[in-house]
């Protein structure tokens, strides 16, 4: 759990207080936080004068805008019928086995969330993963395994 | 039928000094450009291939102080990734052929809608944006773009959903009509192309359209960058004149192998082997966006299938009951067949299903799930009962 404090008054007076500005307001605290609290919600629906029930409603129908607490660090890896052909089960056994959890799960510390995603636009270099927004592509075990050690020495 | 074999092109990437091309499209009047586009054949290059120049003359045609084009950035078709190649090497083109596409429709605000994937390429993206902003200011012209981005949902990249994402809503498509080209985004009048489409649009200005013609057959003009992946010694992407076989394809993109191509994504169809020779690439043939999968014998199309029901099933965005209900009912009913739970004839029943879907369902992604389902079924019944 985070605390939202000024975050959602500065991001109003940076997007803007009308309706449109509520999809990149919702992205820069999920950008900042990594998923969005009640509270938080709750604040924007007051900052830009809508009922919280939208804000939610909006949050909700998009996979990117976790209202579920999510790790500093989340592990997207690609599913589609490319990424499946081309070793994405030994990626996600190897990435379960060094963060100790299973798909869908975050770590006690909070550092991880591992997820499976949909199409990421890189079939051509299969199996690929997306950590927060950078994609990882032609990974093998040894390769993502290399790239966890570093971002759990971050 | 027309056959133009596989020839490698270079129009989408060709280095080109956009000011220049700018300066001469801003000397033309609306009704040129229009011309220019319609005279090329020219169709959308998004999947849905409607023709440019006619998009453009309606949004023209209607009158409002304020009027947007909108560039589908949303590429979320499994399969497809051409798009952010072309952001990647060639945003200069994309902001250009908006800023040309404004002046046909006579609109003054451009936006992009780049889906959360691809969040990476802003900051490079923002320093090229500031480029052009100073380049149209230095030819004299009032053209502005800002960027929107997706936050991972396929059924963005439906034009009218698209538009309430921007407007700050979940992402549902709309009642159609209106089209867009009367009320789009804001609910005012709007142009929206894909990526590519505009790039092409700004490649016709620089060549002209008589020279666009030359490439591709009555029915798909010009040449299309395709996504090749899957099964392929040579996955990536590669610019190629419209009008070729599948088999002409398969030849050059195979590995000696090939069962089956998916062309056009999970919506699009897919083609198997005995039929690569009849089967043209293009609107008289397989339409697509660009997507090319390739698949050999190893491969199991049951698989796919249900990656593909899979991915609809948690991508419709809920809100028409034969889309909703009709692709859990598909991905399960193949899943009964699968393991003996329902007997092979319930195929048929499901064969039927898509087809309402085709009919009910409120948007192209409910339309067009019976695509690949039915090429799939319909090519490769026993692998998906044994
Ligand atoms: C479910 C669905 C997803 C779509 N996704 C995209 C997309 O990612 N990119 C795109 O350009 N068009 C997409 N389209 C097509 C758009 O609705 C629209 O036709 C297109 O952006 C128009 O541009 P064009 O005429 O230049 O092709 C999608 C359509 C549907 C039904
Ligand atoms: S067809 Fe599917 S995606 Fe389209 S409106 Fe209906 S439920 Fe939503």
């Amino acid at each position: 759990m985070y605390q939202v404090g000024n975050l959602v008054k500065e991001l109003s007076d940076k997007h803007g207080r009308m309706r449109e500005s509520l999809m990149p307001i919702l992205q820069e605290i999920v950008q900042k936080h990594n998923y969005l609290t009640d509270e938080a919600m709750v604040e924007v629906a007051r900052e830009l004068d809508i009922s919280a029930a939208e804000v939610y409603g909006t949050a909700s129908f998009y996979t990117f805008l976790d209202t579920q607490v999510k790790g500093k660090y989340v592990i997207r890896v690609c599913k589609t019928i490319t990424c499946s052909m081309k070793g994405k089960s030994d990626i996600i056994q190897t990435l379960e086995d060094m963060l100790k959890i299973k798909i869908g799960e975050t770590t006690t510390d909070k550092q991880f969330s591992l997820i499976e995603t949909n199409c990421i636009g890189w079939c051509h270099k299969a199996p690929a993963i997306l950590i927060n927004e950078m994609p990882y592509t032609e990974l093998t075990p040894e390769k993502v395994s290399t790239i966890i050690k570093d971002y759990m020495q971050k | 039928m027309e056959n133009k074999g596989l020839n490698k092109v270079d129009l989408i990437f060709e280095k080109i000094e956009p000011k220049e091309v700018l300066i001469k499209a801003f000397k033309m009047s609306s009704a040129e450009i229009i011309q220019n586009m319609l005279d090329s054949g020219l169709k959308g290059r998004g999947g849905a291939g409607f023709p440019t120049g006619l998009k453009w003359k309606y949004t023209a045609a209607e009158k409002s102080s304020e009027k947007y084009i909108v560039c589908n950035a949303d590429e979320g078709e499994p399969g497809t990734f051409k798009d952010r190649e072309i952001l990647e090497r060639v945003s200069d083109k994309v902001h250009g052929g908006m800023a040309i596409a404004g002046k046909a429709i006579g609109a003054k605000m451009g936006i992009v809608y780049l889906r959360g994937e691809y969040r990476y390429m802003l900051p490079k993206l923002m320093i090229e944006l500031d480029s052009f902003h100073k380049m149209i200011k230095e030819i004299g012209y009032d053209f502005n773009i800002e960027y929107r981005m997706g936050s991972g949902a396929y059924i963005c990249g439906e034009e009218s959903a698209l538009f309430e994402s921007i407007e700050g809503k979940r992402g549902e498509p709309r009642n159609k009509p209106p089209y867009p080209t009367v009320s789009g985004v804001f609910d005012k009048p709007t142009s929206i192309n894909n990526v590519e489409t505009l790039v092409t649009a700004m490649m016709i200005i620089q060549h002209g359209a008589k020279n666009f013609t030359q490439y591709g057959t009555k029915d798909s003009r010009g040449s299309k960058v395709f996504s090749v992946s899957g099964d392929t010694p040579t996955p990536g992407i590669f610019e190629l004149e419209l009008g070729m076989t599948v088999q002409q394809f398969v030849n050059v993109f195979g590995d000696g192998d090939t069962k089956a191509v998916q062309v056009g994504g999970a919506s699009g169809f897919c083609v198997p082997r005995k039929k690569f020779a009849e089967t043209i690439i293009g609107f008289e043939g397989v339409p697509t966006g660009g997507s090319m999968k390739l698949f050999n014998s190893s491969r199991s199309m049951y698989n796919l299938l249900h990656n593909y029901l899979d991915f609809f099933t948690e991508e419709s965005c809920g809100q028409c009951t034969p889309c909703r209900v009709g692709c859990q009912q598909l991905l399960k009913g193949v899943e009964k067949v699968k393991k003996g739970e329902a007997k092979s004839t319930y195929l048929n029943e499901l064969m039927k299903l898509a087809d309402s879907m085709k009919i009910a369902a409120k948007c192209g992604l409910g339309q067009s799930v019976g695509n690949a389902f039915k090429s799939i079924v319909g090519n490769f019944r026993e692998e998906i009962i044994y």
